[in-house]
């Protein structure tokens, strides 16, 4: 976010494959005038469903109502929902991949390359706010990545994906991944056109996480457990995690892995190749 | 701070809604926000306000109105206040419920003159 307003302007969204020298700006239009008019915002936190403005009742009338009654994210989820009738023309799987920042998803995806990217056709899309680190681990496996960077962007939508994908060329039949901005917010409401959203989290994390962060759990349909190689060393409580978890969202499905250590990494390899039968 | 993008997403359906209606001063936007929706209501106020400037909004009085996250008892068929995804039924105990309010994230009405 900008100094002087808070917008996102001045930080371009980014698109860059490893060794590529040019990037695709999307130009954003903005300048730094911000005349102090006022503006009279006024706002209800109430409890009920229909809260009108005392204030006003008697004084000027604001005009003709018109009923709206428009979701605000519809444009993300018409995109979104165009992505996923693409994918599906193409029979191309798509993974969401979110947690906090530094779970493991890109070092999950590194191992899951190395170990079964010889029997699946994976693409990925890497989103950071910065920097091609994460890309680069990828193309090190010799695998089709992007970067997309997102400024001061705190997740992914169905349009960098979109313009992603376009240039990722991804074949038919693949399995796309998408390793989302770290970050257990904000993409629980973007939704990408994904098949399926998966949320990982790590045993250094609090085993309270998906009570605290509950709309990213409901809206996923995988929690990976990472980093159990750790769990001597940390008072993580799997049992609890889960059944918290199920609190929020009791179609979950988990997978206890160490990435580092290979432990658990053979049922979640069996759950991916098994994709014809979870689109 | 996902608000940001929230508040664009809303002056873009203003600002589309200003151009079908040819022009119309919009004095007033009654937006409704769940308790489930991941939206923090002051978060999107603070966006609004500096996102607004210079656009069909600029002049407009913003109405937030809060709606309780609600569920429905699959075992009882109560429904009760759930306000973060987790509580059981208050009748019968059961966490076997469907959410059936409180993720709404709309713009309710628009007004003009
Ligand atoms: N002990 C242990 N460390 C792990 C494991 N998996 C990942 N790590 C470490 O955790 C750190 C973060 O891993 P990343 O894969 O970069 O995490 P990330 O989720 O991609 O992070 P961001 O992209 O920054 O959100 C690295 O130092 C990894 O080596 C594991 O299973 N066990
Ligand atoms: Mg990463
Ligand atoms: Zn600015
Ligand atoms: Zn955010
Ligand atoms: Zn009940």
């Amino acid at each position: 976010m900008c100094d002087t307003c808070g917008c996102e302007g001045d930080s371009p969204v980014t698109y860059n494959k490893p060794n590529e020298e040019h990037s695709h700006d999307e130009k954003h239009e903005h300048t730094h005038e911000h005349p102090h008019h006022e503006h009279p915002h006024h706002h209800d936190h109430d409890d009920k469903h229909h809260s009108h403005d005392p204030k006003h009742e008697h004084g000027h009338s604001h005009g003709k109502e018109i009923k709206i009654e428009q979701s605000i994210l519809t444009k993300n989820n018409s995109l979104a929902e165009r992505n996923r009738g693409y994918f599906e023309a193409k029979n191309i799987f798509v993974l969401n991949l979110v947690s906090s920042p530094g779970s493991g998803k890109t070092s999950l995806l590194e191992r899951t390359l190395k170990d079964i990217g010889q029997d699946l056709n994976f693409y990925v899309v890497e989103g950071d706010q910065q920097t091609m680190n994460d890309a680069n681990r990828i193309a090190a496996l010799k695998v089709p990545v992007i970067q997309i960077n997102t400024g001061n962007g705190c997740h992914l939508d169905a349009e960098m994906v979109n313009k992603a994908v376009k240039q990722l060329n991804v074949a038919n039949d693949a399995v796309l991944v998408i390793e989302n901005v770290g970050n257990l917010v904000c993409p629980s409401l973007f939704d990408l056109g994904e098949s399926k959203r998966v949320v990982v989290i790590s045993v250094t994390e609090g085993d309270d996480k998906p009570i605290k962060y509950p709309t990213m759990f409901h809206s996923a349909d995988i929690c990976i457990i990472n980093k159990i190689d750790l769990l001597p060393y940390v008072d993580f409580d799997v049992e609890k995690a889960k059944n918290y978890a199920l609190s929020v969202n009791h179609h979950l499905k988990f997978f206890e892995v160490s990435v580092k250590t290979g432990e658990g990494m053979e049922a979640w390899y069996a759950w991916l190749k098994d994709v014809e039968q979870h689109k | 701070m996902h608000e940001l993008s929230i508040a664009t997403s809303i002056i873009e359906i203003a600002e589309e809604f200003a151009v079908k209606n040819k022009g119309a001063n919009i004095t007033k936007i009654e937006i409704e926000v769940g308790e489930l929706s991941g939206i923090v209501v002051d978060s999107l106020e603070f966006a609004l306000e500096l996102a607004i400037e210079k656009t069909v909004l600029e002049r407009a009085k913003i109405i937030i109105t809060t709606i309780k996250g609600m569920a429905r008892c699959k075992q009882c068929g109560n429904e009760y206040v759930n306000s973060d995804w987790h509580t059981a039924c208050p009748q019968c105990a059961s966490m076997d419920f469907d959410i059936t309010g409180g993720k709404e994230l709309q713009i309710k009405s628009i007004f003009i003159e």
